[in-house]
């Protein structure tokens, strides 16, 4: 086992035991909810960064395709609709208890859903498509395509945007302001590194999974021949 | 020859091509005024007119299917032998240019009666022409700049379901650009002053600018195949 492995389990494993009873500044409304800092922020961020290395290797496929890129995007790409699903689900929980409801039409919401529907179709795509060649050389245009044009709405609508519930912005008790409590920011930022390894870790296990399959395929195919 | 005449070609030749077999623009236009009466029928039970914002959303509802209609048609019924036809004369980034301008064109074509019958049957609601007719010719090239390349995609992947796989795949990627333009649309109906919508408008013209790029590189690596 490589070293960052063992990072990423003493890293989430202080995440969960810091992160459940450790010190967190008293405010209203949030009160204990405000632990869902280490979980659902840090989830996001491993999100982001698994769907830009899936894009990444999209690029990467285009300019000299090669099986390997493919899996690897793909891998990604679904380690990035994993992490999205977990952040969906721990901001929805969260929601319930501080916003009375589990969801609201608001720019971070939204942003969430379009990329989670954007993967989703991704993989409808790969679904759709018999030939391997042509498969993944669709994906990678798709996944270059929707990322370019999702990239507004994640990151520059909520910002546009003059009102929004979400935590973090415009006269909203956002998250920044307890970041500057540094006790926090202790658990906080060991959470995101420890999130994001672990999502590279789950698809470094899925691409290998896949390498293997391909590998069996081939030998099957020889074979049959 | 250069891009932008190569470009005037192919524009020129979607458009006789159009007029010559114009019962593929008389089917989109009976299904826009098929739509709008449809509308006004389900609105007639509640005494003629709907809502201000429901008329808004509803007309932006019927634009963005008959834009999902036009551009599943423009890439997928050219043959393959035509395709690598045009592959050796033209070049793809002039394709994929003329083909966003030709798919722009048809949906201002579509849009203007369109909302005339659309004015006719369920009243009008506008007070600010010029920034509601700004919004349609710059939803019109955005529809069209977003969905040319995604009906590629789909177009390639076939496989009888290709009307579905669009739309799969082109509304995820639709969702920055329609709230945008729902927004400015709505400004345009409320009468806002222009400083309310500016903000929109430009980020909507960069986002433009942006999936036309992304287009312009990518389509190269689809043509290919």
């Amino acid at each position: 086992m490589k070293w960052w492995k063992y990072l990423a389990i003493v890293l989430l494993l202080y995440t969960a035991v810091m992160g459940l009873l450790g010190h967190v500044p008293r405010l209203a409304i949030l009160n204990e909810t405000e632990r869902n800092l280490y979980f659902h922020v840090p989830m996001w961020f491993g999100m982001t960064i698994i769907l830009l290395a899936s894009v990444v290797n999209s690029i990467r496929y285009l300019r000299n395709p090669s099986p390997r890129l493919d899996i690897l995007a793909h891998e990604s790409a679904k380690t990035g609709i994993l992490l999205g699903v977990l952040g969906l689900m721990t901001g929805s929980l969260w929601a319930r208890y501080t916003w009375g409801t589990w969801w609201t039409t608001d720019v971070k919401l939204n942003g969430a859903a379009v990329t989670m529907l954007i993967y989703l179709a991704y993989l409808v795509l790969r679904g759709a498509v018999q030939d391997e060649q042509q498969r993944a050389r669709l994906s990678a245009i798709y996944n270059i395509f929707a990322f370019a044009a999702a990239i507004p709405l994640l990151f520059i609508m909520p910002r546009l945007a003059s009102a929004s519930l979400h935590p973090g912005m415009g006269g909203n008790p956002g998250f920044s302001k307890y970041d500057l409590d540094s006790a926090m920011r202790m658990v906080f930022y060991p959470a995101v590194i420890g999130w994001t390894l672990l999502g590279v870790w789950i698809t470094e296990v899925a691409c290998r999974f896949a390498f293997v399959k391909e590998k069996v395929y081939e030998k099957q195919e020889k074979q049959l021949a | 020859m250069s891009l932008p005449a190569e470009i005037w070609l192919l524009l020129l030749k979607d458009l006789r091509l159009e007029w010559r077999q114009r019962s593929a623009l008389g089917s989109l236009l009976l299904y826009v005024g098929g739509t709008v009466y449809i509308s006004y029928l389900s609105f007639s039970f509640r005494g003629g007119m709907p809502p201000a914002p429901a008329w808004n959303a509803l007309f932006w509802v019927i634009l963005l299917f008959a834009a999902l209609g036009a551009a599943g048609r423009g890439l997928a019924q050219e043959s393959a032998g035509l395709r690598l036809y045009y592959y050796t004369v033209a070049r793809p980034e002039a394709v994929v240019l003329a083909k966003i301008l030709y798919n722009a064109l048809l949906l201002v074509a579509l849009a203007i009666p369109g909302l005339l019958l659309y004015t006719v049957l369920l009243g009008n609601p506008v007070q600010d022409w010029p920034t509601y007719a700004l919004s349609i010719a710059l939803g019109a090239v955005s529809l069209a700049s977003s969905l040319t390349l995604v009906a590629g995609i789909a177009a390639r992947a076939g496989q009888g379901g290709g009307g579905t796989l669009l739309a799969v795949l082109g509304l995820p990627v639709l969702v920055p650009v329609l709230l945008l333009l729902v927004k400015v649309s709505k400004n345009a109906l409320d009468g806002l002053p222009w400083e309310a919508s500016q903000g929109s408008v430009i980020t909507l013209v960069a986002l433009n600018f942006i999936v036309g790029a992304v287009s312009y590189l990518l389509f190269p690596f689809l043509w290919r195949s």
